[in-house]
């Protein structure tokens, strides 16, 4: 198994952090990983974009043209990312500041609105949380258990008291994901 | 199996670092590797092993406390990317000249001149060639991976210490700022004063009691005397070359094309390897590790193999592709293919060129 991903949207959103926990997950299921983030003068305040690779095997190139899936938070990289994605791929978006919504038959598109499923939470910081959920309920490939570990193991003690949060948010987006 | 973690390349650098028991790190910040130096801050090594963290006033400042820490036998390290790197070279000329050991790390971006901040392959010259005055080598190796951005370092100060001679890792701003799983090895020991003294008895720690002077020095106005010092070097640097080669060979068995390429542009070829076989185009990579002693000897083999041509892929104009030539001496098709200035080639775009410039061409 090997799945290439584009996660894109704002500076800010959490696209690397939420990146980087998918990537943390997999080394808790004992898969390779590699995550490389768009770096430079465009994050600040621009669009942010991370590649995130996890795979049962070595992996080659860690920068890529074509994804599996692309996790789009923007117009910016809808209009940049929808393209990239392989035949019979995955999209998933959030609808919330898309104009122009995608249009492409040979994948399957799905929707989450974490924007506001997040403000109804009352903190749109697990904005991402919601995202990675309806990822995780699309594309099954790292397990719930391993992404608790993994934030674990990423996340300072001191913010180990808002994991069940986190996991509130994952689960908020699992059971919110639609196929369009 | 040591700790597993998922690090910036930069981060595993220095965490390495701190691990390979190393008593100093001089360095300047710049874009793509201040992780380095930002990360020993944080972790205070001096409160795990005593090492020591200094931000210099510059890199010139930066690589003569190499000279000064390293002529001492102590393990001293420092890191910067490629316009720091070039402010580097004198002092590099004059440690490899006064035989100090010593580790450079280069996390290359965009050139020339100040350039920009993203990833590039375009110091390959500067790094072995020689990009200080005179005649002088530079061990370098080049990391693929954020593992083997940890497991180069203490690699690179067993060569430094076995040769006497500064060693170079060579990366980019990919393999800095990428996260990748990383098995971290167990602390090594930084060496007590006394294990020093009696480990490098040609450093300048003290006159012993009785003992001959130590003099660190590249000076030597005595032109037969300089000449000699010089047939020493290069026969050291020989003996590097017939001992210390490093590549690795991926699909090379059955392979009628070689793709070779280090580093990041090693990585991206991978995959371009990988969809060329689903097309039915053999085709190898051969990863040269040290990147000088270049692997001659592999590609000499390949070459009377009778493989049909050897694409050198680099983020460069075409630079390593002369060392392949110089091998290969027009007994088979060699040609460059690399996006440079910063812009990374995609998989896609080797497969491209390897089409048209080696198959087709």
């Amino acid at each position: 198994m090997t799945e290439e991903i584009i996660i894109a949207g704002f500076g800010g959103q959490g696209v690397l952090s939420m990146g980087k926990i998918l990537a943390y997950s997999g080394i808790m299921q004992n898969q390779e990983v590699s995550w490389l983030p768009s770096y430079g003068p465009e994050m600040r305040g621009g669009t942010a974009n991370v590649t995130v690779i996890v795979s049962d095997e070595r992996i080659s190139s860690p920068t890529l043209t074509t994804f599996d899936t692309a996790i789009i938070l923007n117009q910016q990289s809808m209009d940049k990312f929808e393209h990239s994605v392989k035949p019979g791929g995955v999209l998933l978006y959030d609808p919330n500041g898309i104009i122009h919504h995608p249009k492409r038959k040979d994948i399957t598109i799905y929707e989450v609105k974490a924007a506001k499923l997040a403000a109804e939470m009352g903190n749109t910081k697990i904005f991402n949380m919601v995202v990675l959920g309806a990822y995780m309920k699309i594309k099954p490939i790292v397990k719930l258990e391993n992404v608790i570990k993994g934030l674990k193991k990423s996340l300072p003690e001191r913010y180990h008291k808002l994991i069940p949060l986190n996991e509130d948010a994952i689960t908020m987006g699992m059971n919110n994901v639609t196929k369009i | 199996m040591g700790e597993l973690k998922l690090m910036k390349g930069n981060e595993a650098l220095a965490e390495a670092a701190i691990r390979a028991g190393v008593d100093g790190y001089f360095g300047y910040p710049i874009t793509p590797q201040s992780e380095v130096i930002e990360y020993l801050m944080a972790e205070k090594p001096y409160e795990r092993t005593g090492m020591v963290v200094l931000q210099a006033e510059s890199e010139v400042a930066s690589i003569n406390m190499l000279y000064g820490g390293g002529g001492t036998g102590k393990k001293v390290m420092t890191s910067s990317s490629s316009p720091g790197i070039s402010l580097m070279q004198e002092g590099l000329s004059y440690l490899a000249g006064a035989e100090i050991p010593c580790v450079v790390a280069n996390v290359v971006r965009g050139g020339p001149g100040l350039g920009d901040i993203q990833p590039a392959q375009s110091d390959y010259f500067q790094s072995v060639k020689g990009g200080g005055h005179g005649d002088y080598r530079l061990i370098v190796l080049a990391p693929s991976s954020v593992q083997e951005m940890s497991d180069f370092v203490p690699l690179a100060f067993d060569l430094a210490f076995k040769y006497r001679t500064p060693a170079l890792i060579i990366s980019d701003g990919l393999i800095g700022q990428m996260m990748e799983k990383v098995e971290l090895f167990d602390q090594i020991p930084r060496l007590t004063d006394e294990e020093v003294i009696k480990r490098h008895p040609w450093a300048t720690n003290g006159k012993p009691v009785g003992g001959e002077r130590r003099i660190l020095t590249s000076l030597d106005l005595d032109p037969h005397k300089l000449e000699s010092h010089n047939w020493h070097l290069q026969a050291k640097y020989k003996t590097i070359e017939e001992n210390e080669v490093r590549f690795e060979m991926l699909h090379c068995e059955d392979a009628e094309y070689i793709i070779v390429a280090y580093g990041s542009s090693a990585r991206i070829a991978q995959k371009s390897i990988q969809l060329a076989r689903e097309k039915g185009i053999k085709v190898g990579l051969l990863r040269p590790i040290t990147l000088w002693p270049f692997p001659k000897k592999p590609i000499d083999e390949l070459t009377k193999r009778g493989i049909k041509g050897f694409l050198s892929v680099e983020m460069s104009a075409g630079q390593m592709i002369e060392d392949v030539k110089l091998v290969v001496e027009g007994r088979t098709k060699v040609e460059h293919f690399g996006r440079y200035g910063g812009v990374i080639h995609s998989p896609e775009q080797v497969l491209e060129a390897l089409e048209q410039k080696i198959i087709g061409g």
